[in-house]
């Protein structure tokens, strides 16, 4: 296997470099664990500035006229900020660069990701995307309000908010992050394929990995598009040219564009902007198994149908990506051909709803703050994704298109889902990360909050939308369709979003309360199997393993075992070493139970 | 799964072969910088494919008529006008370069830095005058013809658009392959190389050949068609 040019990681010694100064060890750092932190508190810092703005909306939306503050054109601009935000700078950031970063490295048994330089510059260029992004609220006219889909014309014309300098400064921006992205997603992908180490065979990572694997594909495959169409949307606002914009008329004047295409824009942004919704559900697909299947004490149902069904639905959001474009007016065939490939998509993804109910089925299930957020993205993923079974279909998307219906949706499917995912990952990993745990009591009443006040908020929007609410509309004023106790919804959705709004700030008072002052947890608090919580220091050091890199004998589900003392057994643990249970009469015992000079090595002696 | 080593898994061929690929350690057998260099060249295939695409749309959707491209692109040698000479020129070079590098891959893993080190500069110096060229054929159309990214009084405006977009961007790539060679050619004369092997010329290589075979596809679809 080996060849003479190069060294396999799993036969190289240590012989990293470990930094000293404080500049070195936490700010130009080139470890993944402290790349992996500033990601993520970049990433949060941003969405909380992306939730206040969410607030501002709903206050408008739930008590129109009250606040000055508040006019048509902010509004849009607070949607599309609160969009784009969330979507790209806080959920893929975060799921990627933050557990990527610090998950990838610790579960595949290396000592780093295999580029680490390039790591860093990533963290760097996006804390740049962020800047600039957020450069764009101080500028004359402020960012753009183009809504996040930033469809041209008119995100570029005269009339939208930020058409002159907000969305040059968002484009920008989305074109940073891209390279951002390619540079850590390029080292994330040959780390999986390249650093592994010995014994940690494909089928034997856990599935958090491979769900950051398939995601970074899917990035570096459909980011070229946005970045794509991003260049083409600057030249066309910049320079003049008409990629995407057609003969128009304004104000009896004609605008000095000719021939261009606006739906080939529409094209290019949903061929990234489906995978993009799976680019941030395959890592939470992913950690959520990890989750469930640590507390509730038994392997993964149908592991390697887990694997498949992450690949397949992968390669499957490659072609669905015109079923966000139904009412732009293209050809009804593709609409059939869309309508199809949309709803085979539930397949896979239905088979993995099934394997986590299964694995949940008569485990032992401990309903610890990482367990409850994990049960309660099934009910919010099950209920957003059967919406998305009615959307799929043409016929029902039609008068439901641009509805509130329609944000319901999405909020439940790629907004609600993979934020309780991360905050599953959270309340798991933090012990792992800083050594302490975060406080129960706090986090029940974030779960609490969080969990009741998402379906206080969404539930309702689906009524919304079946009214006719439509999106976007900064207020409804007198309709003929819609009745005046659409209103009194509103202003409870309002409420709800508040409450859940300010909730979160118990999380971020719980995170830095704990950092201090939280309880310490061990090496494996949760007895856990995979990698990451086998390291002789918590927090790991830099390098990881110390001297030798693990050596890993199975997968990454061995709990509850039958005849095995521990309900666990490591992905480090030798055959040999098991410990099994007492002898009874018969009890046939697993593989390992023979060698006795293995088990007299063992450090407790209560085996046969 | 549990016991893993236990379960034969021959029973079908394409198990088989599933287990090959997955087992431990590394996936492929090659350096961790040829096999990133491989996905980046996978995720820059998109963005090429994307601008060509978008090309090719906007080709269909304009409403003026497409610039006669045979006529444009030709140049008027010793009082003939010759279609596509130039382009047929810049073509040649580059994939003469690719050769060049081929044979500076092949020196390098034998072990022979000073034709390796020749045989990139070659390639380099092909590159660059590929880059020259391409600023001439610009300045022949910005300047005689009058065409701009945002008008053309020959036709369609989105000829220049897609023209200077496309080709710029891969004369970037090309100005960045120049680039990228000439610092590795300059290290391998060095002899930094010595202890950590030469995969890092091919990687170069592997690059360069990329977008030699880029502009295979630009000069099909828009100096042919």
């Amino acid at each position: 296997m080996t060849q003479t040019t190069h060294t396999a990681i799993a036969d190289q010694v240590d012989d990293s470099h470990h930094p000293q100064s404080f500049i070195s060890k936490y700010i130009w750092s080139q470890d993944h664990k402290v790349i992996a932190i500033q990601y993520s508190i970049t990433a949060i810092g941003v969405g909380l500035v992306a939730l206040v703005l969410s607030g501002m909306m709903r206050l408008q939306l739930g008590f129109p006229d009250q606040f000055s503050f508040i006019d048509p054109s902010s509004y849009l601009q607070f949607v599309t900020m609160h969009g784009m935000i969330m979507v790209i700078y806080l959920l893929t950031a975060l799921l990627l660069g933050g557990f990527g970063n610090y998950l990838i490295p610790l579960m595949i048994g290396a000592r780093d990701m295999v580029f680490p330089y390039l790591n860093m510059l990533s963290y760097w260029t996006y804390l740049l995307a962020v800047i600039v992004l957020l450069a764009s609220f101080f500028v004359s006219g402020g960012p753009t309000g183009a809504g996040w889909t930033l469809y041209p014309p008119q995100a570029i014309l005269n009339g939208t908010p930020g058409a002159d300098n907000g969305i040059v400064f968002m484009l920008i921006s989305l074109a940073i992050f891209i390279v951002a992205f390619t540079m850590g997603g390029l080292n994330y992908v040959t780390t999986i394929l390249q650093a592994r180490a010995k014994g940690m065979t494909l089928m034997r990572m856990p599935l958090t990995v491979w769900g950051i694997f398939v995601a970074t594909i899917l990035g570096l495959l459909a980011f070229p598009a946005l970045l794509v169409s991003a260049i083409m949307m600057l030249f066309d606002k910049l320079v003049g040219t008409s990629f995407f914009m057609p003969a128009i008329l304004s104000l009896g004047e004609n605008i000095d564009y000719k021939g261009g295409s606006p739906i080939l824009f529409q094209h290019l942004f949903w061929f990234f902007g489906h995978p993009e919704v799976y680019i941030v559900a395959l890592p939470a697909f992913g950690m959520v198994s990890d989750v469930i299947a640590t507390h509730a004490r038994k392997n993964i149902f149908g592991y390697r149908m887990m694997v498949w069904a992450i690949i397949a639905i992968g390669g499957l959001s490659f072609v669905v990506w015109a079923h966000h474009m139904y009412v732009s007016g293209m050809n009804p065939y593709f609409g059939f051909f869309f309508a199809t490939t949309t709803l085979i998509i539930a397949v896979p993804t239905a088979i993995k709803v099934y394997n986590w109910l299964l694995t949940l089925w008569q485990g032992n299930i401990h309903l610890t703050i990482p367990m409850l957020f994990a049960i309660g993205f099934i009910f919010t993923f099950t209920h957003g994704g059967l919406t998305g079974l009615m959307l799929g279909n043409v016929v029902v998307d039609l008068p439901l298109s641009d509805t509130y219906f329609v944000v319901a949706h999405f909020h439940m499917v790629m907004g609600v889902s993979p934020v309780m995912v991360l905050f599953a990952a959270i309340y798991h990993w933090f012990p792992k990360v800083s050594g302490k745990f975060l406080h129960t009591g706090l986090g029940k009443v974030h779960f609490w909050g969080t969990f009741l006040g998402t379906y206080a908020i969404y539930l309702p929007m689906h009524y919304l939308g079946f009214l006719g609410v439509p999106r976007r509309y900064y207020a409804m004023g007198t309709t003929d369709f819609i009745p005046e106790s659409a209103q009194a919804l509103n202003a409870s959705i309002t409420i709800s979003a508040i409450i859940v709004g300010v909730i979160q700030l118990v999380f971020v008072f719980n995170v830095i309360w704990s950092v201090f002052k939280g309880k310490k947890a061990g090496d494996n608090p949760w007895n856990s199997t995979t990698l990451e919580w086998q390291t002789s220091q918590t927090p790991p050091v830099h390098g990881n393993w110390g001297p030798s890199l693990p050596v890993v004998h199975r997968w990454a589900y061995d709990f509850s075992v039958p005849g095995v003392k521990d309900d666990f057994i490591p992905q480090n643990v030798h055959p040999d070493q098991v410990i099994m249970l007492e002898k009874e009469d018969g009890a046939e015992m697993v593989k390992g139970a023979e060698n006795e000079e293995g088990m007299q090595n063992n450090k407790s002696g209560d085996i046969t | 799964m549990a016991s893993n080593e236990d379960k034969p898994m021959e029973d079908k061929a394409w198990q088989g072969v599933v287990k090959d690929w997955s087992e431990d350690k590394e996936t492929f057998n090659m350096p961790w910088g040829k096999l990133m260099m491989w996905f980046f060249l996978l995720s820059d295939t998109f963005i090429f494919s994307i601008f060509l695409t978008s090309y090719m749309n906007v080709r269909m959707s304009t409403t003026n008529d497409w610039p006669n491209v045979s006529e444009i692109f030709s140049l008027v040698i010793a009082g003939h006008h010759i279609p596509l000479i130039l382009i047929a020129i810049m073509t040649f070079i580059l994939i003469t370069s690719s050769g060049t590098m081929a044979m500076a891959v092949n020196f390098a893993y034998r072990g022979d830095r000073k034709k390796t080190v020749i045989l990139m500069v070659i390639t380099a110096l092909l590159g660059a005058s590929f880059v020259g060229m391409q600023a001439f054929e610009w300045t022949k159309l910005i300047v005689e013809e009058g065409i701009r990214p945002w008008g053309n009084p020959l036709g369609a405006s989105q000829f220049g658009a897609s023209f200077f977009m496309i080709t710029g961007f891969h004369g970037l790539h090309v100005t960045g392959g120049v680039i990228f060679i000439s610092v590795i050619a300059k290290r391998v004369h060095q002899g930094v190389y010595e202890k950590r092997g030469y995969s890092i010329v091919e990687i170069t290589g592997l690059y360069w050949h990329f977008v030699d075979l880029v502009w295979v596809f630009i000069f099909a679809l828009f100096y042919l068609w």
